[in-house]
């Protein structure tokens, strides 16, 4: 037989961590892909309307969206139950509509500002009178390209 | 082409009450008038490019009418259905002439489509019947 000596009692060899860094990185890669930035806190109940004759909406950043539902039941106590719009982050009245569009318009491009358009995400159970009240405000404020948000229904 | 909703949701095309799954196929008939009959709008010749002259009913009008308090998924009903017509209608045409799906052709055959089956929907202020805002 060899010299085989059992040279005292092995400790466990160190984990190797070179690579942690690596794991780290795909790791927030990972992460970066698969979350959405949502930019706006939703303020009033949105319920989509459904439909069958859906089109994707194309170019997400010419699109500038109108919140309009009741409001949600942390803000009720201070807006009431009445239908309301929000616009980005804010509570508004059809009234404000016109400078947000400006608003809005100016912070594009000027080769695609004739391109913007708007889409409208209202509550189900908004009433007709609301709705058309914002369109003939996006009407006067050149906000020609509209969009009805739905969601799918199988027939 | 009359279409309103009242307040109750419901809708009338030209008068009569109709479900929302007899809306296309009236709305079809009134674009495509296939016996040409005179109630129904004339169709005139159009140079369509990929077609040729063809018969277009370009001088129909579909108009819609709400009352303020009509909802908006209703409303949303009836576009829809509007919208599934000239889809149908589209789709047809090019499946025949192109094999395939309006919504694969490309850009100058889609338009050519369009021409022939253009979207005439005209949207009237709401009534306020109802009375109330």
């Amino acid at each position: 037989m060899g010299k085989f000596n059992k040279a005292g009692g092995r400790e466990m060899p160190e984990l190797n961590t070179s690579s942690l860094p690596d794991l780290v990185f795909a790791f927030l890669f990972f992460i970066m892909m698969v979350t959405s930035m949502r930019e706006v806190t939703l303020k009033v109940v949105f319920r989509s309307p459904q439909a069958t004759e859906l089109q994707k909406l194309e170019k997400k950043s010419l699109v500038t969206f109108i919140y309009i539902g009741e409001p949600t039941q942390e803000f009720k106590a201070k807006m009431g139950t009445e239908t309301r719009l929000q616009l980005n982050d804010q509570f508004a009245e059809p009234g404000e509509i016109q400078d947000y569009i400006a608003q809005e318009k100016s912070s594009m491009k000027e080769e695609d500002q004739p391109f913007m358009t708007v889409s409208i995400k209202a509550d189900k159970e908004t009433k007709m009178g609301t709705i058309t009240d914002v369109k003939q405000a996006l009407r006067e404020a050149y906000a020609l390209k509209i969009s009805y948000s739905a969601a799918p229904r199988v027939n | 082409m009359v279409v309103l909703i009242n307040s109750s949701n419901q809708v009338a095309i030209n008068g009569e009450y109709t479900e929302i799954r007899q809306i296309k196929d009236k709305v079809k008939e009134f674009i495509e008038n296939p016996y040409n009959d005179e109630h129904k709008p004339e169709k005139v010749p159009v140079d369509v490019p990929f077609f040729g002259e063809m018969m277009v009913s370009k001088n129909h009008v579909i108009s819609l009418q709400n009352d303020r308090g009509t909802e908006y998924q209703a409303y949303i009903n009836v576009q829809n259905e509007l919208a599934a017509a000239y889809n149908e209608l589209r789709d047809d045409v090019s499946r025949k002439k192109f094999g395939k799906a309006f919504a694969d052709l490309d850009e100058d055959r889609q338009r050519a489509v369009q021409d022939i089956y253009p979207q005439k929907i005209s949207e009237a202020e709401p009534k306020n019947y109802g009375g109330n805002k």
